[in-house]
Formats: structure tokens, C-alpha cells, sequence
């Protein structure tokens, strides 16, 4: 009951016609960029962070969700007409969307992402919605430890459980902690890693890392490689509706990728590509039309693209009761959370209920805006696929620029930018994951501080970890996280060689 | 490399597990030079410490990896149209520093990037690079209200919008006062 009166007041605020206005700004906006290829939703919120410096918190934070959800969209676009998934959890969406692109169902394919993504993303909004006041009300009795628990699990789930190789997610998760080092201790002032710097005194800014090793990396990395020729967008052609069968082809799968996908985004574990991937091999299971799989089946688009936003808005159930961010996404929002002196975590809830709630229904209202927008207008976004890459990657380079120096004008933040992009071309280039280190960076200083206040409580005894049965727990999860893919790997080998 | 093992080392792997034992060292050494004095409490180095240790590890585990499978081979990269990029960025930080000013710098990193690409029309993308940097120079100074570094070309653009500015109020100026 309290939800849904907070919920009410919530749309009272972002039913107001200005925060109407900045959703459906930040709907569009974050839809053309997200669009773009090789833009995922990460970088598209963190390139369009800084035009919502001069906005008030609140219309700020409901222009995000426009960005946020239209990004989503944008990717998912481009996964399906030019097979260039702008982050790994729409990989699996480009593997069914784009063979149905090209076999001329390209609109279906579309819409099906797009209302899938809408009821996945409307019932994991509400599952929101319920769930974030409970958990709040669990949060408020957690301990410093419970915090460092918590955000050690993050780290080696994010960095270690989900991705290709371990030991490249673990050193991507430490670039991001050294860097997290860099700047003014919070709780002692002193400076740390800092080489008598003045302009590293504050820290590194999570935008700038994520800017140069999103944007700059990415267009190093393509421009090293374009010889390998570019794919071509395929152009959408025949029908954009879905006929009958299609409807009755997708919305199962559809409530099973919110299925899979809400719990495990809420999961303080992170990792959109779980949910995909498990929705995409449930729905070849499951299909009356399993020998349409690999040759464009519209399930295998309807599932896992509903998964993806279902754990989109699953992730920001830690990301907003608990201040733990456990994608490269929520990374960057947090950031811009912190801008405006706003901490996610139980305390937003009271201090500041006008904002969470009024972003919560601005979800509802930014999906809404989405489908209403985006599937008349699709016609001008598979236009934006058709830029030229030398004029689209020389605008993103100029976007990132600008997006950095308007938030912090001194050469040394560009010097920054250009050395993380080469950072993130090498990275990409060698197969390390990026989102580890963006995680890294805005979660070590806050697990640095917990650990710290966990000690000073316990007059530096590390046992408290352990007696703490929450926190314990959390722990164990971790280790055996981290042991899991070494363990398994081992096994595989062994399998391997016993055959 | 030494002959003997010279063609299953891994040599990206050793480079990054140098770079990693590298950097654990400097952390190390930082955190070594904090001098906690009269803070209570557990000491700014500890977190450090352990993230340094932390390095270590992973640069022996990249040791370790060199001599198995070794990191992913990259494909074949053109090192030319990389250049043409980072002179593109570096001229963005040039402009910036030395005072040319932002629309100088995206001018020039949006003509050496377009460039990197392939493409031969350098005024025509010099002309697009200046008409960018000149519109979002215009949009962030005047309705984001953020500034962005200004040199000659921006001081020279903002004196022509105010007197087009005061030009246009100027023949509206009865009604609108």
C-alpha cells in the first residue's frame, strides 16, 4: 500500500508537463545515440550526462530514464538491422534479429523487441516498484560489513563469474580499483596516488573513464580494423506490424524474459547476458518452430530482448536501495546520481522520496513514450544507421570531447580521455571486459570506506567479516563465485582429456 | 625470449604482467609514503596494500597464462589510420591547452578522424568539423550556459551573435521593450 501511494505522488511529479517534456527528450535523444552503432546504453547515458548539468535534480534524473530506456531501444535496433550489438546483452538479440532482418522481417523483428521490451520493462518496473521498499526497509538494518560483503560479491560476479575469461575480468576489475585509489581519502583527507597532481586531487570521474574507454576505444578499435569490411544496414522492408501469428509467437516469451530477467537483475550479482542467454536457449526449448532457430525465429528476438530490459530495470533494485551499481549502466547513472549530491541507498528513499519516486514513474512513463514514439518513427532512426562511419565516428570523438570538458574544462581531463581510449583499444583489442573497471573505479573507494568503518567498529579486528552471519554469507558467495569458473574450467579439461 | 621456449611465450601476456607487477609496485610504494600521523582508526594505505597485492597476483597469473594459452590474437591492425586518429586527438588537446580554443580542436579532431576512415575530402570535413564545433560551442555557451575553453575563434564568434543579436532586438526593439 505505501508503494503505491509513493507511486501516486511520484507521478504527480512526473506527470508535470517540464519532466513530460525532458522524458520524451531524453527518450529521443538517448534513442539517436543509442542507435548509433557501437553505441550501447552505457555510453549513450554517460555522452548525455552533461546535458543535464543545468537541470534541476529532478528533471535531470527523469531526463536519465528517458536516456536509460531509449538507449535500450537504440541498441536493440542496431543489433537487429546491422548486426553490431552496441553491448553483450543484445548479442543474443542480433543472433535471431538480424536472420530476420535479412529474410525481410525486419519489422517484426523491431516490433517485437520494441513491445517486449515495453511489457518487460512495465512489469519489472512495478516489480520495482514493490520490491525496492522492502528491500529498503532490510537495507536499513545492514552493517558496514554487510555493505563490504555486498560490494565484494559485485566485484568478482562482475568481473569474474560471467565473462570469457576470469583472469582478464579480475585485472580490468583492479585497473578500476587503482583508479578509485587516485584522489582525496574520503575519510582521512589525505592524498593518495595522486604524484603532486592538483587536478587529480578529486578523483577520477567515472564519465571520463567511461567516455574514453566506451567512446574513444571503440573508435580506435573500429578504425584499426576497418579494413575488415563495415556491415551494412539492411533496409526494412515489407510490413512493420506484427501479423497475428507473431503476436501469438511472442507473448510467452515475452513474460518469460521478464521472468528471467527481473530476478536476476535485481540479484546484487549483475550481468544482463545471463537472462538473455537463458531465455534465448529456454525459447528454442520451448518453440513449436525449433528448426527456425539460426534462420530468424521470432521468439528467440522476443525473449531475450524482454529479458534484457526486464534486467535493465532488475538492476536498479541494488542500484537504488542499496548504492550498488552492478552494470557498467548503473555505474554511470550512480555517477550522475552523485552530481547532484544524491546518494542511492535506503537513506534516498527518505531524505529525498520525491525524486526516487518521481524517477520510478518516469520509468512508466519513458516506456510508454518509447513505443508511442519509436515504432512511428523507426523509418528516421534506421536512417541515423546509414551515416557514414568517418562522419559518424569523427561526431562521437567531438561529443566526447565536449561532453568532458563541459564538465571539467582543463586539458589534464582530456589527457585523461585520449589515455583511457587507448586503454580501452588495447583492452578490446586483447578480449579484457570494459564494465569491470567502470564498476571498479565508482565501487572501490565506497568498499574501501565500508571496510574502514566495518574496522573502526571492531577496534581492527578483520574477524567481524566473518561473525557477522549476513556478511559471512555474502563472503562465501563471492569465494565460491570466483572459485566457480576456475573450478569449472579445470573440469572441462579434464573432461577434455579423458575423451 | 629465449630460444627454448621462445615460440609459446606469449609476449602481450608477459607485457601486461610487467605492466601489472609495474603498477603494484607503484600503489605499493604510495601507500607505503602515507603517513597516517594522528588519524585514528585504520590507516588510508590498508585498502592500498591489499589492491596492490592484489596487482601482483594478477600480473604472475598473466606470467603463468603466457607460458599456457596466452591472451586472444588481435587481428591484423592498420596502424596508419590509427595514427591519423590520435593526431586528431592530440591536436583536440593542443588547441585546448595552448589556447586555440574548442572549435579549433574539433575542427581538427573531426577532419583527421574522418580522414583515418578513408575519406579524401579533407575542406569539405574540415568545413563539417568547424560547423559542428561552432553549434555546440554556441548551444553550451549560450543555452546550457556551460563554458567551454574559448580562444580567438570564439571570442571572434561570440562579438558577432551579440551584435546579431543586438541587431535583431534592435528591429524588434520598440515591441519588445
Amino acid at each position: 500500500m505505501d508503494s503505491l501511494l509513493a507511486l501516486g505522488s511520484g507521478f504527480l511529479v512526473a506527470l508535470e508537463p517540464i519532466n513530460l517534456l525532458f522524458a520524451a527528450i531524453g527518450v529521443v535523444l538517448g534513442t539517436a545515440v543509442g542507435v548509433l552503432p557501437g553505441i550501447g546504453p552505457a555510453l549513450t547515458v554517460a555522452l548525455l550526462l552533461p546535458v543535464t548539468f543545468r537541470l534541476d535534480p529532478g528533471g535531470s534524473i527523469i531526463m536519465f530514464a528517458g536516456i536509460y530506456y531509449g538507449g535500450m531501444y537504440g541498441g536493440s535496433t542496431t543489433a537487429i538491422l546491422l548486426n553490431t550489438p552496441g553491448e553483450s546483452a543484445s548479442v543474443v538479440t542480433a543472433l535471431e534479429g538480424n536472420k530476420m532482418a535479412r529474410a525481410g522481417r525486419g519489422g517484426p523483428a523491431l516490433a517485437t523487441a520494441a513491445i517486449g521490451s515495453f511489457v518487460a520493462g512495465t512489469l519489472a518496473t512495478i516489480g520495482l516498484a514493490f520490491l525496492a521498499p522492502w528491500l529498503v526497509r532490510v537495507a536499513v538494518n545492514f552493517g558496514p560489513w554487510d555493505y563490504f560483503a555486498l560490494m565484494v560479491l559485485a566485484f568478482v560476479t562482475v568481473s569474474a563469474t560471467f565473462g570469457s575469461s576470469p583472469l582478464r575480468g579480475l585485472t580490468s576489475l583492479a585497473f578500476g580499483l587503482v583508479l578509485g585509489v587516485i584522489g582525496i581519502d574520503q575519510l582521512t583527507g589525505k592524498a593518495r596516488l595522486t604524484f603532486g597532481v592538483p587536478e587529480l586531487l578529486d578523483g577520477i570521474e567515472v564519465t571520463t573513464l567511461a567516455v574514453g574507454l566506451f567512446a574513444i576505444g571503440e573508435a580506435i578499435y573500429v578504425v584499426s580494423r576497418h579494413l575488415h569490411a563495415p556491415e551494412k544496414p539492411i533496409p526494412v522492408k515489407g510490413s512493420l506490424w506484427m501479423t497475428k501469428e507473431d503476436w501469438k509467437r511472442s507473448w510467452k516469451p515475452w513474460l518469460r524474459g521478464f521472468g528471467f530477467g527481473f530476478p536476476i537483475g535485481a540479484l546484487p550479482a549483475g550481468g544482463a547476458e545471463i537472462p538473455t542467454f537463458l531465455s534465448y536457449t529456454t525459447e528454442r526449448r520451448l518453440s513449436k518452430h525449433p528448426e527456425e532457430f539460426g534462420r530468424g525465429a521470432i521468439e528467440g528476438v522476443a525473449g531475450p530482448e524482454a529479458a534484457n530490459n526486464a534486467s535493465a530495470a532488475g538492476t536498479l533494485v541494488p542500484l537504488l536501495t542499496l548504492g550498488l551499481p552492478t552494470s557498467a549502466t548503473a555505474a554511470i547513472l550512480l555517477a550522475g546520481f552523485q552530481q547532484y549530491g544524491l546518494q542511492p541507498g535506503p537513506l534516498l528513499f527518505a531524505q529525498a522520496p520525491d525524486v526516487v519516486w518521481g524517477l520510478i514513474a518516469s520509468l512508466f512513463i519513458a516506456n510508454t513514450m518509447l513505443i508511442i514514439l519509436n515504432l512511428p518513427l523507426i523509418g528516421i532512426w534506421v536512417r541515423l544507421l546509414a551515416v557514414p562511419l568517418p562522419w559518424l565516428y569523427a561526431g562521437i570523438l567531438v561529443f566526447a570531447a565536449m561532453g568532458t570538458i563541459a564538465a571539467n574544462p582543463s586539458p589534464v581531463e582530456l589527457i585523461m580521455l585520449v589515455i583511457f581510449g587507448f586503454i580501452g583499444f588495447l583492452m578490446r583489442r586483447y578480449d579484457y571486459p570494459i564494465a569491470p573497471a567502470v564498476v571498479g573505479l565508482i565501487l572501490g573507494p565506497m568498499a574501501d570506506n565500508q571496510l574502514r568503518r566495518a574496522l573502526q567498529i571492531s577496534l581492527g579486528d578483520p574477524m567481524i567479516l566473518l561473525e557477522n552471519p549476513g556478511s559471512a554469507t555474502l563472503l562465501a558467495i563471492a569465494a565460491l563465485a570466483l572459485i566457480l569458473p576456475f573450478a569449472t574450467k579445470q573440469l572441462r579439461k579434464f573432461k577434455a582429456e579423458e575423451d | 625470449m629465449s630460444n627454448l621456449s621462445g615460440r609459446r611465450v606469449d609476449r602481450p601476456a608477459i607485457i601486461v604482467g610487467v605492466v601489472l607487477l609495474a603498477a603494484a609496485a607503484v600503489v605499493a610504494y604510495d601507500a607505503n609514503n602515507i603517513h597516517a600521523g594522528f588519524t585514528y582508526g585504520i590507516s588510508p594505505s590498508a585498502v592500498p596494500f591489499v589492491i596492490a597485492a592484489f596487482l601482483a597476483v594478477l600480473g604472475v597469473g598473466h606470467f603463468v597464462a603466457a607460458f599456457k594459452e596466452g591472451l586472444p590474437t588481435p587481428d591484423e591492425a592498420d596502424w596508419g589510420a590509427v595514427g591519423l586518429m590520435s593526431a586528431g586527438l592530440f591536436g583536440l588537446i593542443a588547441s585546448i591547452a595552448f589556447g586555440g580554443g574548442f572549435i579549433l580542436g574539433s575542427t581538427i579532431l573531426f577532419a583527421l578522424t574522418a580522414r583515418s576512415f578513408g575519406r579524401k575530402a579533407l575542406i569539405a570535413d574540415i568545413a563539417i568539423g568547424f560547423v559542428l564545433g561552432l553549434f555546440i560551442y554556441i548551444l553550451f555557451n549560450r543555452l546550457l550556459g556551460l563554458g567551454l575553453p574559448s580562444g580567438r575563434i570564439e571570442r571572434g564568434v561570440l562579438i558577432g551573435l551579440d551584435g546579431v543579436v543586438g541587431w535583431v532586438s534592435g528591429l524588434f526593439g520598440s515591441s519588445a521593450q
